[in-house]
Formats: C-alpha cells, sequence, structure tokens
C-alpha cells in the first residue's frame, strides 16, 4: 500500500476530480461536525436555564423568610 | 434476569448514568475510524479504472445511505415501542433520530449529486433510488415537523411515531429500486450472500468508514438522547442536581 499521488498539488487536483471529491468530504466534515456538537450545546444551555432557575428559587426563599423573621419581630 | 434490563431501560435516570462512561470511548473510536478511512480511501487507495478519483467519493456515500436506512429502522422501531409500552426512552430516541437520519441522508444525496456530475454529466436525475431516498428525506423532515406541530408532547410522540411506522413502505422501495428499474443508479457493490464485486484494495478502506459511521451514529444517537432525556425530566430532583453539580 502506497500514497497514490506524487505530490501534494496533485493529490488537491486529482486529476480533476479534486474540486468534486474534496467538497463532498469537506460537506460531510461539517455536517458530521454539527450532529456531533448539537446535543452537548443542547445540555450545557439547559444546564444553565436550570441554574438560573434555582438561584431565583433560592433568592425568593432568602425574601420570604427574611419577611417572616421581619414580621414576627413587629 | 431477562426482561429486567428492557424495563430498566425505560427509566430515564438509568439509562442517562449507564452511558456516561461510554460517550468518551465512542468518540474516540468514531472519530479514529472516520481519520484513518479517509486518509486510507484519499490517498491510499488505488484509483477506480474507469471512474479515475471520483470514485473516492464512495468512502462517505455508500457509508452515509446505509446510516440513512439504519437511522429509519432505529425511529421506527423505536416508535412501534413507544407506541406499544409507552416507554420515555424510545419516545425520546424518535425525536432525536429523525434529525441525525435527515443529516445522512442529506449528506448520501449531496455526495450523489456531486458524485454524478463527473460520472454520468448530471447532477440530478429521477432515478428510483434517487427519488425514493428523496422521499426518505421528506419522511424525517416530516417527523421533525410533527414533534413542533403539537403543544403536548404525549400528541406528538404518537404522532410522529406513526408517520415513521407508515413510512417503513418506503424501505423496500429504496433497496429494490435499484433492481426493478435499471436506470442510472448501479446495484449494489456490497453482498452479503455473494462475493462482492470491488477489489479488497477498496474494500477494506470503505469498510473502516461504514464502521466509522455506525460508530459515529451510536455516539450522535446517545448524545443527544441524553440531552432531550434531561430535557424531558427537567422537572425532576436527580437533573436540577446535575445541573448544580456542573455549576460549581
Amino acid at each position: 500500500m502506497e500514497f497514490q499521488f506524487s505530490n501534494w498539488s496533485e493529490f488537491m487536483h486529482m486529476a480533476g476530480h479534486g474540486p468534486y471529491v474534496w467538497a463532498c468530504y469537506l460537506i460531510t466534515a461539517i455536517a458530521l461536525a454539527y450532529l456531533a456538537i448539537a446535543p452537548l450545546r443542547q445540555r450545557r444551555l439547559l444546564f444553565v436555564e436550570l441554574q438560573r432557575k434555582a438561584r431565583i428559587e433560592a433568592r425568593e426563599q432568602q425574601l420570604k423568610s427574611k419577611q417572616a423573621a421581619e414580621s414576627s419581630s413587629v | 434476569m431477562g426482561w429486567q434490563w428492557f424495563h430498566r431501560l425505560g427509566s430515564p435516570r438509568w439509562f442517562y448514568e449507564k452511558t456516561d462512561a461510554w460517550m468518551p470511548w465512542l468518540a474516540v473510536v468514531s472519530v479514529a475510524l472516520l481519520v484513518i478511512g479517509s486518509i486510507w480511501g484519499l490517498g491510499f487507495a488505488p484509483a477506480d479504472y474507469k471512474q479515475g478519483n471520483s470514485y473516492r467519493i464512495i468512502y462517505i456515500h455508500v457509508p452515509a445511505s446505509f446510516l440513512a436506512l439504519a437511522g429509519y429502522y432505529t425511529m421506527a422501531i423505536s416508535g412501534a415501542i413507544g407506541l406499544i409500552w409507552k416507554m420515555k426512552l424510545a419516545e425520546a430516541v424518535v425525536k432525536c433520530a429523525a434529525p441525525i437520519g435527515a443529516v445522512f441522508t442529506f449528506i448520501a444525496l449531496v455526495t450523489g449529486a456531486v458524485w454524478g456530475k463527473p460520472t454520468w454529466g448530471t447532477w440530478w436525475v429521477w432515478d428510483a433510488r434517487i427519488t425514493s431516498m428523496l422521499v426518505l428525506l421528506f419522511l424525517y423532515l416530516g417527523v421533525m415537523a410533527l414533534q413542533e406541530a403539537f403543544q403536548h408532547q404525549d400528541t406528538a410522540n404518537r404522532a410522529s411515531a406513526i408517520l415513521a411506522l407508515v413510512g417503513t413502505v418506503n424501505i423496500p422501495i429504496i433497496y429494490w429500486s435499484v433492481e426493478f428499474w435499471n436506470t442510472l443508479h448501479q446495484p449494489a457493490t456490497l453482498k452479503f450472500t455473494s462475493e462482492s464485486t470491488i477489489d479488497p484494495s477498496m474494500l477494506y478502506p470503505l469498510l473502516t468508514m461504514i464502521v466509522g459511521f455506525y460508530v459515529f451514529y451510536a455516539w450522535v444517537l446517545l448524545a443527544s438522547t441524553r440531552s432531550e432525556v434531561l430535557r424531558r425530566e427537567r422537572k425532576t430532583r436527580w437533573v436540577n442536581e446535575l445541573a448544580a453539580a456542573k455549576a460549581e
């Protein structure tokens, strides 16, 4: 098994078929990269949203207990 | 023993925790196979005596087409399981399998068109194989649209599962299209029942790419289903604890 092309530019050109072959590989690489990244991004966004909700809830809880403490002291 | 794993699989949390360790392995193996297979197919496999170098598109066209079909089985079978047993995990798989299958079908169609230009002299023909693959793409897009079309997830699950099952009539048409109608698309090169009509020097990189695509599919379908399971279970305690743990 050996490399089929004698130099780099011949490899790129592929006797005229280069643009077709490389375009296919490029499109596929982009599409597969998208498939790999999309679910990780989706999960990160969900975690960020849940963390934000948790912070808001904690603050509300704090406020409520503070109010309760104030009303009982009056 | 026996069916216990099947019931456990229905538990979103069990699924999420179980698959956690698999993800890096699937990623590494699939990327390694795809890189090795691409370099092998692009640079080291011999040129075709008839088509020259344009045939090197086969190393993505054929695996992508395989996955376009395998992805449809996955979606339809999950749809059936979701309809019959109301298994939450299977319902999430239907939703996740649709866009992934659509991308593979898209790759198969685009690489086929680009390959067709130097080989057949045209980007597109209304050949039976190509048309039935286009129908497959529309079926995937239909399931994606149905997932978004309903307010209630239950209705969306049922509607998309039914469309996925009805759409399976297209699968045998795709398989037999190259045998029934003798048009431009050539019959299958790889056969399970008889000797393949392809030289080993071209077959091995092709098999590497096919296995690489399958492992990649498993990886992205699992990753996508894991994210979808979290989204559907976002009101539960374990998901919120998970999110809190990630914040630190």
